[in-house]
């Protein structure tokens, strides 16, 4: 008998090894045959652990399982889930770049290619450098971070750029809560992101790349650097990539916990061994990055969506989508909500679609009053925005921004006015001191709120000011766009900020 | 390492660093391997390092007193890390969090009494969806509520 228990870090962290050890211990009490996977996750974190045991039907799912629900487990009498593809939330996901996460042991490279990996390299491998850069441009890929920037156009400036070494380096320091992807697949799925460097590699002449993995993922950074070292025995990486004759190596490195490391450039002066302050662009990282070299940096989602792209064709996955967002988007539905967990859709699909149809309103059963989009420098929407659908543009429009597609649920007990005020306390913490809007605005950020709730005159139009020249005057995103949730949550949720004054008065 | 152990000697910060030296950028992995061995970053580190990566002290001292993660002193015998991010907070982190710290009778970065626990803030664990999160020693632990706090805090003998 095959069972399947997740290695996942949210199962673990909601006791799948536990689970994993009582199922060998009945199992041995019972003279059973098993054979126990560790799997990556599924994404149903609300299902989480997700125990699976494979039968001639199919893998029959079972789930959340308790150390206690072992032996009826082990019985045939628990309850099951059916299978695993059919269970709603599953099946109407467009599962590409997530497409083997959950489904396979993540360290085992044989079934990984079983699965579809590695084709998409073997293909890159038969083409020429342009060829591969076209195939990226023509899948219409963008950045998966947060910016949404062409990754194509990025490459293409890398290849173009002419020089005695060049680097790919992996965006892996997922600061942003409510996003969980870039772990998830790391756990689940490694391989694909070591394929989707090496493509990288191979197509803008790269021979060297790097994971800036963040430390808060210890499980993330060890399956990671285990699989590195599986694919370089293997032949995967090397100096003779499956056989090719061209040469790509990686090597997985830990951040320290700054969350503005997430910036790229500040997290190419991370990886340099230094401060991990902003630089001001120009020069790109594209032409001058890593060690001043041409350097491609994409998020890990950008980069594991890669194969796929060249496995099955850059218009099979362009077709997916809606206007100038193409393909899929890795949702991460997380907060106060009934069923979060990952959810890969094609881009298009509204905000209160995925917050009340997918993921069933809130954990609570209060009613939802906000939902922030994008991370803690997204935008706070709320119910009446709704009809918004999830895409770079979309987004934009609708006064928010997508950023690694984390949707974090509030209910109604939630106060905007503290989460504003937490908005500016937590980029006064993270800000590299770079520029001042930054560094000093965040801080009178705070105090202006502060002074907002005891209901000081003014002090609204003050906070205003304050976000317009923190936009206007921040070289990065922190600064910059710290007045999203900051400016969202006073639009649309203006009684949080007015019961203090009248309270006041 | 405990708090009245000797300060560790110039050559051997050298030896455990000396293996790193032709990485591209080896400062972090450097700090990372030294705070494994000792718990945190030794002060007599930042000369060796200056020295080994032909910085200046205090561009080392910059370095290290940037990231959060770097501690320039010991910590209790296990770290809880309770997450303080929007996810975990819309499912009750905050009063999580000051019921642990009121509990233990300590604030932020600080060490019980009996040198058992430090409890420290993280920014996201990535545990967004079965949130309120914490982790204690590298291990993650979801949906914490006052019991299962109580539990770890039991285990860790805080």
């Amino acid at each position: 008998m095959k069972i399947y228990v997740p290695l996942d870090s949210a199962a673990k962290a909601l006791g799948a090894d536990d689970v994993a050890d009582a199922i060998r211990r009945e199992a041995a009490a019972r003279g059973l045959d098993v054979q126990i996977v560790r799997n990556g996750s599924r994404g149903m974190v609300w299902l989480e652990p997700l125990v699976e045991i494979a039968t001639p039907e199919g893998r029959i799912g079972y789930g959340p399982v308790s150390v206690e629900d072992v032996p009826a487990l082990l019985d045939g009498k628990m309850a099951s889930l059916g299978p695993v593809d059919e269970i709603p939330w599953f099946a109407r996901q467009t599962r590409l770049t997530f497409a083997r996460c959950g489904l396979i042991d993540p360290l085992d490279l044989d079934e990984y290619a079983a699965h579809g990996g590695l084709a998409g390299l073997r293909r890159a491998i038969s083409m020429d450098r342009a060829g591969i850069v076209q195939e990226v441009l023509d899948s219409g890929l963008r950045g998966r971070g947060g910016a949404g920037f062409p990754t194509g156009i990025k490459w293409k400036t890398v290849m173009d750029a002419a020089a005695p070494q060049k680097y790919i380096v992996c965006n892996a320091d997922e600061g942003d809560s409510g996003t969980f992807a870039d772990r998830m697949i790391i756990e689940g799925d490694p391989f694909t992101l070591i394929e989707g460097m090496t493509i990288a590699g191979l197509g803008v002449g790269a021979t060297r790349g790097y994971v800036y993995l963040r430390s808060e993922y210890p499980d993330a950074i060890a399956i990671l650097t285990q699989a590195v070292k599986i694919a370089r025995q293997r032949g995967m990486l090397g100096h003779d990539v499956l056989g090719s004759g061209q040469a790509f190596d990686m090597e997985v490195r830990t951040g320290a916990g700054a969350y503005v490391c997430g910036e790229e450039t500040s997290l190419l002066n991370s990886l340099e061994g230094k401060r991990g302050t902003v630089r001001a662009k120009p020069p790109l990282p594209a032409l001058e990055g890593f060690l001043g070299r041409p350097t491609i940096v994409n998020n890990v989602i950008s980069l594991a969506t890669v194969p796929v792209i060249f496995e099955k064709g850059a218009k099979h996955y362009a077709d997916f989508g809606l206007g100038r967002s193409r393909g899929t988007v890795t949702l991460q539905i997380a907060g106060n909500v009934k069923r979060g967990g990952l959810f890969e859709t094609a881009f298009g699909v509204s905000l209160g679609e995925v917050v009340n149809d997918i993921g069933g309103g809130t954990a609570t059963g209060r009613p939802v009053k906000a939902v922030q989009v994008g991370g803690p420098l997204g935008a706070y929407m709320p119910v009446s925005r709704f009809d918004a659908p999830l895409g770079y543009e979309e987004m934009d429009q609708n006064g928010g921004l997508i950023g690694h597609a984390g949707l974090v649920v509030f209910d109604d007990s939630v106060d905007m006015l503290q989460m504003a005020r937490f908005a500016m306390e937590f980029c006064a913490v993270e800000s590299c001191g770079k520029c001042t809007p930054c560094r000093i605005g965040a801080v009178r950020g705070v105090e202006t709120i502060d002074r907002i709730a005891e209901g000081a005159p003014g002090a609204i139009d003050l906070l205003t000011d304050l976000c317009e020249t923190m936009k206007d005057g921040s070289l990065c995103a922190l600064g910059g766009f710290t007045p999203f949730p900051v400016m969202s949550a006073v639009t649309h949720f203006p009684d949080d900020f007015a019961t203090h004054r009248e309270a006041a008065e | 390492m405990h708090a009245n152990a000797p300060a560790p000697a110039e050559d051997e910060i050298r030896a455990i660093v000396a293996p790193m030296t032709s990485l591209e950028g080896p400062l972090l992995p450097m700090l990372h391997e030294l705070q494994r061995i000792y718990g945190f970053v030794p002060e007599a580190a930042v000369p060796v390092l200056a020295d080994v990566l032909n910085l200046g002290r205090a561009e080392v001292h910059g370095v290290i007193s940037f990231y959060h993660d770097f501690r320039d002193h010991p910590t209790g015998r296990h770290v809880l890390k309770i997450c303080r991010a929007e996810a975990c907070q819309s499912m009750g982190a905050n009063a999580l969090a000051e019921s642990t710290l009121k509990k233990l009778g300590i604030g932020w970065h600080d060490t019980t009494s009996n040198g058992a626990v430090t409890v420290e803030p993280v920014y996201c664990l990535g545990m967004c969806a079965c949130a309120p999160a914490a982790m204690i020693d590298g291990r993650v632990v979801g949906r914490v509520d006052q019991a299962r706090m109580q539990r770890l805090l039991d285990e860790a003998g805080a």
